[in-house]
Parts: structure tokens; sequence; C-alpha cells
């Protein structure tokens, strides 16, 4: 599949988190477009409107309202969103999380690195190898990552 | 009911190009994975017409030198990669610049300003793809997937494997089975 651009949506309620992400996606190699939503209800509320749908989502796991892992259960449950590669990341230390997540259906498990250099890194990846899925259209099924 | 399917990718695509060519009155030779060879040429207009066509597969024809040589060196991981495959057990470096005619150096430096990724990088994805579906759909030990994908043994499968994707192949297996248990229930 021949993609121009690709599309990422961020989900995340902290300012500086949220400034993070979009410097890490600036320094992608490939042209990207970022939507950010700041909670978990406008994430849904975009999403359900958006046509054609983002590439990638980008999901922070503890939000007020409706938090990351209520969105992916939802997410998950709808096949309009079957193709959405969904990356779900945390500061949480809880063992088995990852698994927990996984199981839900996300893709892409991120335990945030305390050093904002080697999270980039994990993002940039993150990126990189959800890209070779969708453009050699290779199957999501089984599509699983653990940082 | 769920089932789980396994299919020939390479099959798959020849089937459609034969229909479709067939159907739109195009003469060729050849399909070659990832090529076809038309001896009398191709006409702009039936260039077009096939390009509609095919398009509704996801499939493109490539134009792009560059693309090209990577959409050749891809088609030849894949065949390399079949399990069980008969190829010689020559390492895949010296397999794709002797099937590609150029040095291995170049044909990486162009394989990652394309495709984002190192050419090795990527095909210990598509490996660990591999054992993913032979993990999942045929039930194998890893001792029989090591031998079917040329693993020099069971510890460098599960290595790689953990490398590549953060989790042990059995922890991969326990996600994915609970995973479809609970499709089922929540189906």
């Amino acid at each position: 599949m021949k993609i121009d651009e690709l599309h990422i949506v961020l989900a995340e309620d902290d300012r500086d988190d949220r400034m993070f992400f979009k410097s890490a996606f600036k320094g992608l190699k490939i042209d990207n477009k970022l939507t950010i939503c700041e909670d978990g209800l406008s994430l849904m509320d975009y999403l359900t409107t958006a046509d054609p749908l983002p590439h990638i989502l980008f999901l922070d796991l503890n939000m007020p309202g409706k938090n990351g892992m209520e969105c992916l259960k939802e997410l998950r449950a709808n096949s309009r969103y079957n193709d959405l590669s969904i990356a779900i990341y945390t500061s949480l230390r809880s063992p088995g999380i990852n698994e927990e997540v996984l199981i839900e259906g996300a893709n892409i498990f991120i335990r945030k690195p305390n050093d904002p250099d080697a999270l980039k890194k994990i993002l940039t990846e993150v990126v990189y190898i959800n890209w070779q899925y969708l453009t050699d259209g290779l199957s999501k099924q089984n599509f699983m990552l653990s940082y | 009911m769920n089932i789980h399917l396994k299919y020939n990718i390479e099959q798959i695509c020849r089937v459609i190009l034969q229909e479709k060519l067939g159907a739109l009155n195009i003469e060729y030779s050849t399909i070659t994975s990832g090529s076809i060879c038309f001896p009398k040429g191709l006409s702009a207009e039936k260039f077009t017409e096939l390009t509609g066509e095919l398009s509704k597969y996801g499939m493109e024809i490539v134009t792009d030198q560059k693309e090209i040589l990577v959409q050749k060196i891809k088609s030849l991981i894949t065949c390399m990669l079949i399990p069980d495959n008969s190829m010689p057990l020559v390492k895949i470096s010296s397999f794709l610049a002797d099937n590609l005619n150029e040095n291995y150096r170049t044909l990486s430096q162009i394989f990652s300003d394309v495709c984002h990724m190192s050419l090795e990088s990527f095909i210990i994805l598509r490996k660990t793809e591999l054992v993913k579906q032979l993990l999942l759909n045929e039930n194998l030990s890893l001792t029989e997937i090591s031998h079917k994908m040329q693993y020099s043994s069971v510890a460098h499968l599960s290595n790689q494997f953990k490398n590549s994707t953060g989790l042990s192949p059995s922890t991969f297996q326990k996600i994915s089975t609970n995973k479809r248990k609970y499709k089922k229930v929540t189906n």
C-alpha cells in the first residue's frame, strides 16, 4: 500500500507530555500528521467521525474521564477500528500490566522509561515497525510489541 | 465459531494476476514473484486499466527504481523464509547479493533509505511473524519451529523472538490464546 502521509493520533492529558510526543514525531523520516486529543472522551468523539481513520494511536493509560483501558476496550469491540494500530503507554510499574493490555487488543505496550531519549527511540521504532505492517499489508492480528 | 486459516500469498497473487490479465485480454509470458513479462509490451490504456484493477487487491505497479529493487529484495526474503524450504543454507546477505547482482552494502543502504528500517531488522521482523503463525496455527513445539525456520538452536530462536517483540514465545502464545478466548466470549 502506498501511503503519502502517516496519520498519528495522540491521546494525552498532560501538556508537557504532549509537547514531548510532538517533538519526537517531528524527527521522523516519514511525512506525518499528528492529531492531538486531550483526554479519552475527546479521543472517542474524534475517532467516531474521523474519515479516513488514522493509522496509529498512542494512548495514555491514565487519563481523567475515560482512561486508556476503557478507550481500548471500546475501540477493540468495534470492527471499524480493526486496522488501527494501538500503542498504550504508561509510567506505571505494575507487573503483568503489559499482558493485560495486549490481551485487550493493544498492539504495542510501552512502559515509559525515565530517560526521554530512550522514550523517543522507542516511539520512533514503533512508528517504523508499524510502517512495515502498513506498507506491506501484513496482518495485524499477531502484531504485538512490549517495551 | 472461529476458524484459523493459513495461506500461500505467492499463489494467491499469481491466481489474481492470471485472472485479471486474462479478463483484460493482455498477453504476457511469465509471472514470477513480483514481476510480469509482456513480450509485446503494454499499451498506455491497458496499463491504466491494469493499475486500476490491481489496486482493488492492494497491488500496485512499482515504477521508481529504488522501489523496484526493494520489492525484489522483499520477494527474495519471502521466498527464502518459507518454512521447510529446500534452499541451501546460505547467508541471506550473499543470497540477496548473488540474486540481484549488487553488493550487499548497496542493497542494505537502499533498503533502509526506502523502508526506514535496516535490512537485518526487516528480515528478523518477517521471520518472527512466521514463527508467530507457526506457534499459533500449527501447534508446533519450539524445537520443531526452530528446525523449520533454520534457526541454529531453540535458544537462538527464543532470544531473537524476545528481542524483536519484547515477549518470550510462551508469553506471546499465552496472550494470543487469551485474546482468542476473550473474542469468543464477547462475540
